[in-house]
């Protein structure tokens, strides 16, 4: 919201006040052959390492690894929202990105939060091979 | 902030009637909140997951049960196919006709190989003995990837629902519109999928 945008609706209140309706009713955003292309190729790239790492296993400590595999996931995901979604933070008056920030917060409560709670209530249960008389 | 505070007396902060909002104009964003309402489904069902994916019950872990080359091969068909939406789409904007149905086609064609190697992967382990009732791990394991394959599977359906509707009635701006929703959908499904063979089936077998 700007003043500009104050402007506008204060001198054509009945007229057409949605910018990104002119001319492009269906608000699909567009993709270029190129961003496909460098999609992919990025996927491709961003695929075939953790496989490899996990399947060859040319470094033997799994716990790295397994943070790099993640690592590898993330950037994907986000190479797949720019490339693939044309996530644009500008797109439906900035209601897409809010959506997505809001439900990425929730996933992370929600998936943290689980693995927390669990982690704890296994940790702090007693072993039944431990207790007598089992 | 504070020098907006001064306004002419004659402003309106809002308009005399409800805008008009040209049919369709509000389905992106509302087919977006349904995608993010169904990331919370596969939020869900990760969070079970990361729970019980080493609770094995004495049976099967996933480094005695996961085939990690038929993973990359569906990995590498979604990924194809993710591609092939793309290629529609432009020729979708261009008003190709033609080129929107042939990589449709091509788009449903590795959607149904991906859901053939699934199906070949649960019979497969089904047929071991490694069923959803065998243990936590392998209940919460044929919960999430399940769910993914039935969302493929709609999405599957409704990709030729697509296709007969751009062959019958042309690249209609309805049509624009629902092919645009569904190109979403299919590029939200890699999405989670990179979740799904990153933790459920990589790190899996890592452990």
């Amino acid at each position: 919201m700007s003043e500009t945008h104050l402007d506008q609706l204060s001198k054509s209140p009945g007229s057409d006040q949605h910018d990104g309706h002119d001319g492009h009713h269906t608000g699909i955003p567009h993709g270029t052959f190129k961003g496909y292309m460098t999609g992919f190729l990025l996927s491709v790239i961003l695929t075939a390492i953790p496989f490899y790492l996990v399947m060859e296993m040319p470094i033997p400590d799994a716990q790295l690894v397994g943070f790099t595999v993640v690592a590898f996931a993330v950037v994907q995901i986000l190479v797949h929202m720019v490339f693939f979604l044309h996530l644009d933070p500008r797109a439906e008056g900035g209601w897409i990105i809010l959506a997505l920030v809001f439900t990425i917060i929730l996933v992370v409560i929600a998936i943290a939060g689980t693995m927390w709670v669990m982690y704890h209530l296994n940790a702090n249960m007693m072993p039944v091979h431990d207790m007598p008389g089992s | 902030m504070m020098d907006r505070a001064v306004f002419p007396e004659d402003v309106e902060f809002h308009p005399a009637e409800e805008p008009h909002h040209p049919e369709g104009s509000s389905t992106m964003l509302g087919f977006w909140i349904y995608l993010m309402s169904d990331c919370l489904i596969f939020a869900v069902l990760f969070a079970v997951h990361a729970v019980f994916g080493a609770s094995y019950a004495a049976g099967p872990a996933p480094k005695d049960i996961f085939e990690l080359e038929l993973v990359a091969i569906n990995t590498a068909v979604l990924l194809l196919s993710s591609i092939t939406f793309g290629f529609a789409m432009l020729r979708m904007h261009m008003g190709d006709k033609k080129g929107t149905l042939i990589w449709l086609g091509i788009t449903g064609v590795f959607g149904v190989i991906f859901l053939a190697v699934e199906i070949y992967e649960f019979t497969h382990l089904i047929s071991i003995g490694a069923t959803p009732q065998r243990s936590a791990f392998l209940s919460s394991f044929f919960t999430l990837v399940g769910t993914h394959g039935l969302h493929v599977t709609f999405g599957t359906i409704w990709l030729v629902t697509m296709m007969v509707q751009v062959w019958k009635f042309g690249l209609i701006e309805a049509n624009q519109r629902r092919l645009s929703c569904l190109s979403m959908f299919w590029h939200f499904l890699d999405v989670i999928w990179i979740g799904v063979f990153t933790f459920v089936y990589l790190l899996g077998v890592l452990q």
